[in-house]
């Protein structure tokens, strides 16, 4: 006789136990520290720490452990704890110009104020398994640099100028957004995104985007899916101040440093009878190290400014419904995963009509060959006369 | 109960009573006042990250969290029975921030969090059924873009839908909608009844509780108000009609409730049981016996 299972609250800790113990591997092997995912792994907690809208380089080295590797599940992790956090306000908007930069390359120069620096990149390695890192070798000391650093040449001290404002001396290129600096910032994870929405909105759920999703959007781009003829125009990395500005103080006070990557893209050029043709900008912003991340962003935000540059919008890159309601990796895999879950009333709601409009047919087919049968009968007759 | 349990307890006993804090309660009951004063209507709200995934319920673990007191006692079902793994583990996240009183009796519960069914024992006034949604637009399948629903909502052009459901009648002989079956609300909006069975939409109308819907990763909270008029669409000469089962409950012999069809091998034996499982615990303890298992459909 059939029992209804009982006893999913046991199932499920018990899975969870398990979880906790393949978690932790052979206990013969030594246990990866916080310190050393966060080192050695630094790629990849910049990724959790874009999307998981949360620069915290420590949780989010506890949620890759937590979560075993896997990227998406560490993103949760720490999504879901930046949204029980406080917010006191809005800190001043970075200036990426006074980056203490550690690359920055730009395609579009051959040789720039500042300088190409390649910095750390895995551009140009071969990739070619390094069997002496399988064997735990030290690395070499890294190249010193010389006294006279590029940067220290620049006129205006420390500040290496970015390549839209050089092309901007000359009105080549639209300006960088005029929106006002003091105009409240959006926030999609505390209003509801309604459409159309600005791009700030737009750039922030980017900026959270998953970074596959994103990078096919932008690929899309260019294959001629909403096409925006890019370069590169500039790709820089390194740490920037954060300040923030205490309402009873008045005046920005510095927060500390963050990691972050900047990509312009420059884009095809617009203009109408009133605007001499200028470049358009694509713009594209990640924590830590995250170029592909960055360049992708940017080619998107771009390929989304189409309708008000008065483009032709018909690539899904440039739908904005479509890529704002599908690039978070958190709802995408939520509502695919959520496929996993007992449908089993619905399923069975379907059986019932499945199996009425089969009954259905069935019965339908019968009389019809009844129907045809008798007809065949009918017209055979004639024909036995004729033949007569 | 080992250290490591008690620190995770003591970890979540730092959280505020159901987890979210009380600024967000307020932004979801203004939006759950105003879906009230409006039935049917999605009202946008600034739908929270749950430590659970999107898809799983976060839109009504959002609406229980709001409207919960710590004198409620609370039920949660899914697929119409507590102890599938989900009802479990939404149950067990609000023992713990919330600390209240659970059931699985429906008769006993002010609030009701479900998935895909509706309790079949008729509810009563001050209970609250809150219903998991994953997508709350009737219109989506029929329309993609959100600026383009709330455009057809707002005008109460709803002609897509019907033609959809012609379509469906001249196709197969029948509407061939037989789950979040479209409903229209207070004479008004068309609304998605979350994937319930059909049979579960009769007991929408005119319930004398309050029925919340809460989609969480859409950021959509609508409500039905008790005795509010839910009319399932349909046509003249195509009434609507709800499932029917050509046997009663194995168990406990109701001939009137949604039954679950329970697969007991590999050679054709089925077994048809209530998937509502309070409904048919009651009944069975009431002495209601049922037929048993019996050779099932030929």
């Amino acid at each position: 006789m059939y029992v209804a299972v009982k006893g999913g609250e046991a199932a499920i800790a018990n899975a969870h136990r398990l979880l906790a113990h393949e978690r932790r591997g052979d206990p013969s092997v030594p246990e990866l520290g916080l310190d050393q995912i966060g080192e050695q792994m630094s790629l990849l907690v910049a990724r959790v720490m874009t999307e998981g809208s949360l620069y915290d380089p420590g949780l989010a080295a506890l949620a890759i452990k937590q979560a075993r590797g896997d990227v998406v599940e560490a993103v949760f992790l720490l999504r879901a704890c930046r949204t029980t956090l406080p917010r006191f306000g809005a800190a001043e908007p970075i200036d990426t110009g006074a980056m203490r930069v550690r690359r920055r390359v730009s395609a579009i120069f051959k040789d720039l104020p500042g300088g190409q620096v390649l910095g750390p990149t895995f551009d140009y390695t071969h990739r070619l398994l390094d069997f002496t890192l399988a064997a735990g070798l030290p690395p070499p000391p890294p190249a010193e640099a010389p006294v006279e650093t590029p940067v220290e040449t620049l006129a205006n001290g420390a500040r290496m100028p970015r390549v839209a404002s050089l092309l901007g001396e000359e009105g080549l290129i639209e300006s960088g957004g005029t929106d006002d600096p003091d105009a409240p910032v959006p926030d999609l994870t505390r209003e509801p995104v309604s459409y159309p929405a600005d791009r700030a909105l737009r750039l922030q759920a980017l900026a959270r985007g998953d970074e596959g999703f994103v990078l096919a959007l932008g690929y899309s781009t260019q294959r001629g899916f909403g096409r925006t003829h890019p370069f590169a125009g500039e790709i820089r990395h390194g740490e920037v101040a954060l300040e923030f500005t205490p309402e009873e103080l008045g005046f920005p006070v510095p927060l500390g440093r963050v990691a972050v990557t900047e990509c312009e893209m420059v884009n095809q050029f617009h203009g109408s009878a009133e605007r001499p043709p200028q470049f358009t900008r694509g713009y594209g912003l990640a924590f830590g190290q995250s170029e592909r991340k960055a360049m992708a962003m940017a080619l998107v935000d771009r390929a989304l400014r189409a309708e008000e540059l008065g483009e032709e919008t018909s690539a899904p890159a440039q739908d904005q419904e479509f890529v704002l309601s599908h690039c978070d990796s958190l709802q995408a895999t939520g509502f695919v995963e959520h496929l996993k879950l007992p449908h089993h009333v619905d399923f069975q709601a379907e059986l019932v009509l499945l199996r009425r409009l089969r009954a259905e047919h069935a019965a339908r087919y019968a009389a019809r060959e009844a129907a045809t049968g008798a007809a065949s009968d009918d017209a055979a007759e004639p024909f036995q006369e004729a033949a007569e | 109960m080992s250290a490591v349990s008690e620190t995770r307890e003591q970890a979540l006993a730092g959280y505020n009573f159901a987890y979210l804090d009380e600024q967000t309660k307020r932004m979801i009951r203004r939006a759950i006042l105003k879906a009230v004063a409006i039935p049917g209507y999605q009202v946008p709200f600034a739908s929270r990250e749950m430590p659970m995934p999107y898809g799983w319920g976060t839109g009504g673990v959002q609406v229980t969290a709001a409207v919960l007191g710590p004198d409620d006692v609370l039920k949660v079902i899914d697929q119409g029975a507590d102890d599938t793994t989900n009802a479990v583990s939404i149950r067990q996240f609000f023992e713990r921030t919330a600390g209240v009183a659970t059931t699985t009796r429906t008769a006993e519960a002010t609030v009701i969090q479900t998935r895909h069914r509706i309790p079949e024992a008729t509810l009563r006034a001050g209970q609250v059924l809150v219903f998991q949604v994953p997508i709350p637009e009737p219109l989506r399948f029929l329309e993609p873009r959100e600026t383009e629903t709330r455009r057809l909502h707002a005008l109460a052009e709803y002609g897509l839908m019907h033609v959809k459901l012609y379509e469906d009648i001249a196709r197969h002989g029948h509407i061939a909608t037989t789950y979040a079956y479209p409903v229209e609300v207070s004479g008004r909006y068309v609304m998605d009844p979350s994937p319930t069975p059909k049979f579960d939409n009769p007991k929408m109308d005119d319930c004398a509780a309050l029925q919340l819907f809460g989609a969480g990763r859409e950021r959509r909270i609508y409500a039905v108000p008790p005795h509010t008029r839910v009319r399932s669409l349909d046509f003249a000469d195509h009434p609507f009609e709800v499932q029917r089962f050509d046997r009663p409950c194995a168990l406990c012999g109701a001939a009137d409730s949604y039954l679950d069809e329970v697969v007991l091998d590999d050679r054709g034996r089925r077994l048809f049981v209530c998937s509502d499982t309070d409904h048919c615990a009651t009944r069975r303890a009431e002495g209601h016996v049922g037929p048993g298992e019996e050779e099932a459909a030929p």
